[in-house]
Formats: structure tokens, sequence, C-alpha cells
């Protein structure tokens, strides 16, 4: 390790938009992996993957959840590929105010996709499993160098857009409150 | 908790604008799984015999199957079932894609709706937030446009719309409601239009929670690569360029003209270069591993997924090639008009015109041309207009109400519908059985299990009974074995032929699954990945439901007789249950009196087709006999079949 670089290992979901039949298979399972129990429930609406689907105008592009972003972008740029129309959202990953992809539908915080990172690690993440015509696939390398990338746990996503939301100091005071709370309750209950 | 299911049904009444939220009773769910087995539960208890079809008592209710929104590869089937003012009896039809899922994921098992609104109006179901919302800018628009511009205005691109086209709002018989890649067709479309209800949107974010998880998330893990490498299953014929099946063997025209040897390889490649050319890619259903929907983008017309038969049906009626019907789908799709029937429809006035029944009085401006026809008389259906006004109601009534002879040209429909335009040689007994009396209105909604033809050697038959996992038991293996020639099946063969292959459809319409995976299947031996055997675990993993094969085909059984008993109701009779005249060229009248005899006796109907009393409490259908016995139907002691009465005697 010492002065050397570090080496990492890439994992990508391929994505070829030609091969997608849309029919969302892969929002049903991610949403099923990630459901606690594991494949206790289904939700496509929590899946950390979106079909962006226009059937009048032949779009079909699986995306995966990516970083929160607490405001919309400017990007509004349409694109022309083999003739077909796409506008830049159908390509973004962006858990952004703009539309309801990649937020858990009850509190609304952000989704991200973790590339159903489990113990034993799947072979491949779930929504590659069940994309049998090929529409997605998985491809791991290793990579030389750069910094190990500071990976953000779920809640870490979540506390992020609860501070953007209402202000990190807010955030702190309420959680502050509620641990007082949580103690004065625990408290009251071994005196009773 | 409740597994698998919403466990709630939203009620509509468009007379009152009222919406409620009511829960289903989960004994329901054990006699009837869900889907169409608990929606005609409900048409029995709430649609008395003398309510018409266009009265606003009449129900119009979408369900979801038991499966839907579970991980079951290809439970997407949602059915719509209601009475068709074509019948007058009970309407079954199903339509795939994304609907039936997303309505559980919004806290719903079914929609039921009844009533009419005053104009014209869509219903928007946003988890437990529904309204009832104005449609008269989308008066006249496009099936798919529709769905489009609603998800638009509602700012919601991930709401499923199921919407009917002009030809629906005009009460057009033949129309259809459409959703995504699919249509439901046989008498909804129109009931939806004469209630005024253009489209329901629909999008839901609850979960649906699974019995026993893990279990049933490996097995479907499994079935989904069987069901994608499997070429049987779904739509193999939606990715051949070879049409020998349908153009050699299929009638022509006003379900004429067979043309044996018209195919060859010219064609193939000429047709398929087309396809190839106008195609953008093949759509699947909600968790599908297969692709059955072609995207066809016609030049001036808007895409649309061609949908099996459809892509030659308008064709053949005409006498045209492959470029005529794709270019007359982009039209009709987007007026919503059922594919099967319509054609036969405008196949039936150019004969009309043609022998001076219909005549230029009746069709000022009607083209010369054939293609010019079909798109001028497609414009007068949807709109009502003249000639179309009448054609609108389909062939049966349309050949009544022109009269001056136009009944005879009627020669292709079972209670009152369109049949598939099929023109055979000799009688073949099973078939005889399901097209007299099935009730679905198409054959395709009830063959599907037991292969259409025998195979020429003994070795070949044995090869095939070897792993065909469909078969319910030893009893099918050996008919088939000893089976040579098609015709020549004995009577008892014939009937329990039918029967488990009515049987499967009808698990299929309770818990959602696509045919084209389970009840269409079997007849091509094999290993197929739904059949009578292994569907009852995988009803188990997923809801929690005690269930095994003798349990799953009574249930089917008490879902089958129930919608007899629906018709029945409605006074459908023996006299009824007769396949077209012409469908086969040999017929045999004395034989197919005795094997009606033979299958009412095995289905546990009297001579008339009406489930016995001993039939009906059987299967825990006490309350229909008792209806029944009130109404006259059945005597109170009437036990087995009485041989003496025939259809003939049956007064009207």
């Amino acid at each position: 390790m010492k002065g050397g670089l570090k080496r990492k290992i890439v994992k990508e979901i391929k994505v070829d938009v030609d091969k997608c039949t849309g029919c969302r298979s892969c929002e049903m399972a991610c949403s099923s992996f990630h459901a606690v129990p594991k494949y206790s429930s289904m939700n496509p609406a929590k899946a950390r993957i979106r079909v962006v689907i226009d059937e009048l105008r032949d779009v079909y592009v699986p995306i995966r959840a990516g970083d929160y972003t607490p405001a919309e972008c400017m990007g509004r740029d349409a694109y022309t590929i083999n003739g077909k129309e796409y506008n830049e959202c159908s390509f973004c990953g962006a858990s952004c105010p703009s539309r309801d992809y990649f937020k858990e539908p009850d509190s609304g915080l952000p989704l991200r996709c973790d590339m159903c990172e489990d113990e034993p690690p799947l072979s491949e993440p779930m929504c590659v499993q069940v994309c049998q015509p090929g529409a997605l696939t998985y491809e791991e390398r290793e990579e030389e160098g750069g910094e190990e990338e500071v990976k953000w746990e779920e809640m870490e996503i979540g506390l992020e857009s609860l501070a953007d939301k209402y202000g990190l100091q807010k955030l702190m005071d309420t959680v502050a409150r509620m641990s007082m709370s949580k103690k004065e309750n625990i408290k009251a209950k071994e005196e009773e | 908790m409740s597994y698998g299911e919403a466990g709630f049904n939203l009620e509509i009444d468009l007379s009152r604008g009222s919406i409620e939220r009511v829960e289903t009773d989960p004994r329901l769910t054990e006699l009837h799984l869900g889907g169409q087995g608990t929606a005609d539960k409900i048409l029995w208890d709430r649609v008395p015999p003398e309510v018409e079809p266009f009265s606003p008592d009449n129900l119009l209710i979408f369900s979801a199957g038991l499966l839907h929104a579970t991980p079951v590869p290809g439970a997407n089937r949602t059915v719509v079932n209601t009475f068709s003012p074509q019948t007058n009896l009970h309407s079954h039809s199903l339509f795939g894609g994304f609907f039936g899922p997303e309505l559980k994921h919004a806290g719903y098992d079914k929609i039921v709706i009844r009533g009419k609104s005053a104009s014209l109006v869509y219903l928007w179901i946003n988890n437990d937030k529904v309204e009832i919302r104005d449609a008269g800018h989308l008066q006249g628009k496009g099936c798919q446009k529709t769905a489009a511009l609603i998800r638009q205005e509602l700012k919601q691109e991930k709401a499923q719309v199921a919407a009917i086209g002009l030809a629906g709002e005009n009460r057009v018989y033949i129309s259809t409601i459409d959703h995504s890649n699919s249509s439901a067709a046989r008498g909804v479309g129109v009931v939806m239009g004469d209630k005024r209800l253009k489209a329901i949107a629909v999008r839901g974010t609850k979960d649906i929670n699974i019995a026993r998880p893990a279990e049933l998330f490996e097995l479907c893990l499994r079935l989904r690569k069987e069901i994608y490498e499997n070429p049987v299953c779904g739509d193999p014929m939606a990715h051949e360029d070879d049409e020998t099946f349908h153009v050699d063997n299929f009638a022509w025209g006003n379900a004429r003209e067979r043309k044996k040897g018209y195919w060859n390889k010219e064609l193939e490649e000429k047709w398929g270069a087309l396809t190839r050319k106008l195609k953008d890619r093949d759509t699947s259903c909600y968790n599908c591993p297969k692709d059955c929907h072609a995207v066809i983008n016609y030049p001036g017309r808007q895409r649309y997924a061609l949908k099996c038969f459809n892509k030659l049906t308008y064709l053949m009626a005409a006498h045209k090639e492959l470029n005529f019907n794709y270019d007359i789908l982009g039209v009709t799709q987007d007026y919503g008009l059922d594919g099967f029937s319509t054609p036969q429809v405008l196949a039936f006035a150019i004969e009309l015109y043609e022998a001076g029944i219909l005549t230029d009085q009746d069709m000022p401006g009607f083209p010369t041309d054939v293609e010019g026809r079909f798109f001028w008389l497609i414009e007068k259906i949807v709109r009502r207009e003249g000639v179309g006004d009448v054609l609108a109601n389909g062939v049966y009534w349309a050949a009544r109400q022109i009269g001056k002879g136009a009944e005879a040209f009627d020669h292709n429909t079972t209670k009152k519908f369109e049949q598939v335009t099929i023109k055979l040689g000799k009688v073949n007994p099973p078939y005889f059985l399901m097209i007299a009396t099935g009730e679905k209105m198409n054959i395709t909604q009830i063959e599907g299990s037991y292969p259409q033809d025998p195979l020429p050697t003994v070795e070949e038959r044995e090869k095939f009974v070897r792993n065909w996992v469909a078969a319910p038991d030893d009893k099918f293996k050996k008919m088939f074995l000893k089976w040579e020639k098609r015709n020549e099946l004995p009577f008892e063969a014939s009937c329990a032929i039918c029967d488990w292959n009515e049987i499967m459809h009808y698990i299929d319409d309770a818990i959602g699954l696509c045919g084209f995976l389970s009840s269409f299947r079997g007849q091509f031996g094999g290993r197929i990945p739904y059949h009578i055997h292994n569907i009852p675990n995988i009803i188990s993993l997923a809801t929690g439901m005690e269930l095994d094969k003798v349990g799953l085909w009574e249930i089917a059984r008490r879902n089958r007789n129930l919608v007899r008993a629906l018709n029945v109701r409605r006074g459908m009779r023996r006299k009824d249950e007769k396949p077209p005249e012409d469908h086969w060229k040999v017929r045999d009248p004395e034989m197919e009196t005795r094997l009606l005899d033979a299958y009412y006796e095995f289905k546990g109907w009297n001579n008339e087709g009406i489930p016995t009393k001993e039939t009906l409490d059987e299967l825990g259908l006490d309350y229909v006999s008792e209806d029944f016995v009130q109404r006259g139907i059945l005597t109170d002691n009437e036990g087995t079949p009485s041989k003496e009465t025939s259809a003939e005697k049956e007064k009207d």
C-alpha cells in the first residue's frame, strides 16, 4: 500500500435501450430484494431502477437511482439518437424535486442503487438477473488510482435530504429532542 | 395482514358521483380466488337478469388477478366483466399490460363501476385519492392519445391508463378498451362508453405482501429463465415470418374462402421485409420475460402494438396483403375497434353490397376498391353514421336490422357473436363441444391444453406424453397415445378434453396469468411454465392459502358453473349452443345431439345445459340452485339429466 495507488473494484450496470422490452421486471425485482424482510413485499414505486417509457415515441430507458439532489437542474435539453427524441431527464438517475422517481413513496426520502450489496454477495444485481432480454448487463472491473470513494449508507442519504429540506440545525435539534424524550421515557419506565 | 391481495375493492357510482372503498371478504378468495371468479360472484349478487346491458344497473368490473403484483412472471392480465349488449350474456374479456398490478399497488383488487355519468368523465385513482374528472376535452381522442394526455395533465408519467376510443364512446358493440400494448374486446368497450367513462388512470405506490417470500422469489427466478428459453411459450408466431398456419388454414373474406397453398417463400420474404422495416421493437407486459407485441411504426400513423392474429385479420377479410393490414390497424387501434370482429363486419357489409342487399342509397359515395371500402366503412361505424349505425351492432344484429335476406349472410356467429374464421371438413367432437358450449365467445379463450391434432406415429406420441407436464393425469396421456385421426375421439375423451381446456382458462382468469404461459400452452407438450400441478403451490406461496390440485380444480369448476348460471338466468339454453352451421362441411346432427347430451351429463348439467341442483350444491353454489328453483329454471326434484327433452322442443 505504501506510496502505491489504491486499487478499487468498479461495478457497473450497462444499459442497452434497444433490448429493453419495457416489462419492468427490474423494478419488480429491485423492490422485492430491498424489502424488509427480503422479498416480503412488492412495490415498484420503491425500486431503485425505473424504466422510463413513452410508447408513442418508442422510448424505453431503464435508469438507476443515483445521487440525491435538493434542487432541479437547468438541463432540459432534448437529444436525438437514432432518429428518436429523448429528453435529458430520460437518462438522469438523480432523485430530484422535479419528479417522483427514486423517493420512498411514504416518507419522500431519496432512494439510491446499492448494486444489491449482500452477504454473501449476489452473482449479479437482482435487476440484471431478471432482465432476460439482456438490456441490463453487469460488469465488474478493477481500476487503479483515486481515493476510495466514501460510500454513503442509506440513512445518510436520507438525513442529507432532510438537512436540505429543513436546515442542518433544525435537523440536529429535532434529533436531540427525540433522543431526550426517548431517554425520559425509558427513565420513566424504570421508575414505575 | 392479507397476502397477495390488496383486500379492498373500489366501488364507483357514476350516476351519483360516489366513491367507496370496500373491504373484501377473504372467504370469497378461498371460494373463487380472484379476478373473474370473484367478479362473477358480484355480478350474480347484484345484477339480476332483468337488468339490460345498457341499464345504469349493469356493472362494469375491472379485476386484478390474485397473483398480480407478486413476483410471479406473466401474471398481468386484467379481466373485465359485464353483460354485453351484443349477446345479452356475460362478457369475458382480458387485457395484458400493466393495469392490474398497478391497481393492486394502489390498494384495490377490483374497480366495480355502476350507474352512468351525465357527461364524459374519467376516473383517476392515485392510491387513496380517487376522483371522477371531466373528460370533455378527451372526447373523440384515440385510445393511446387519451392515455398520453391524461398522464400529461396529471403530471403522472407512471400512471397506467385504460381508455376507449371513438368507437366505445359511440357505443359500438365491436369496440375495445385499450391499455398500453393490449386491448379488451367482446362487449366491454361498449358498456364503458355507455357509462360515459372515457378512461381509468391508476397510480399505486403501496406494498403487496407475500406469504412465503424467499421461496416464491427463488421459484420465480427459475421460472423466468424457463419461460425465456422455452420457444413455445409466449406468442412464437409474433416472431415468425411464416404465416402458413393462418393464411392457409383460416377462411378469407366474410369467413368464406380457404386458400390452401396461398403461402409461398416469396410472400414470406416480402412480408418479413415489410415487418422488419416497420417494427421498432418487441414489447412485453408487466414482469414477463417474453416479448409478444411488435411495435409498428407505419408512415403517417401513430405507433401501435400488434396483438397476435390481428396482424392478419383485416388483410384476410379484404383479400389483400400485409401492407394494408399494417395501415388499417393504425386507424382501428386508435378508434378502439376489435381486430377479430371488425374485419368480419366489414367483409359482411361488402358481401351485402355485392348481393344488392345494401345499395348506393344506403351507402352514398361507397368507394369501388376494397381498401377504400374498408376505410370508408370504419369511419361510418365508429361514428354510427348511416349504414354504420347498423353495422356497429355486429354481424348478427346488423343482418336482422337490414333484413332483405341479409340474415343468410350471417353464417359465422354463435350466441350472436362473430367466431374465428375457421371452416373445416369433418366435425371434430371436442371442438364441437368447445364452440357450442363455450361462454367466452372466442375459441381462443377455451381451447389450448389438449393438442389440436394427433401425431402420426406411436413413437412420436410416446415421446410427446413422456415429458407432458401439463396433463392432469394419465387418462389424457392414454387418450393421446391411442388417438389417430383428428375427428375420431370417443365421447368420453371429447368431454374430458373440453372440460380440461376450459378449466385451465378459468384458473388463469382468476389469478391473472397469461394464457400464453399456461392455459394455451399445454397443447405443445413438454415443459410449460404453469399447469395444474404447480399452480396450487405458487398460489400458496404468494397468498398463504392452503391449496392442492384437487382444490384448485374444484374452484375453477365453481367459477365455470357460476358463469353458466349467470347466462342460464338470462335465458341461455341448449338451443343457443350451436357452432356456425358451416363451421364443418360434413356435419352429423344425430351424433352431435348425443355428444352434447354426453357432455352435459359429464358436466353435471341437465339436458338444457343447466347445472343441476346436485352439481350446484356440491360446489357450494346453493344460493344459485335456490334461485333457479324459485324462478322455475330448475324443479325441486331435478336430479339427473332427462334424456327426453331435445333442443327442438324448447319453446322460445
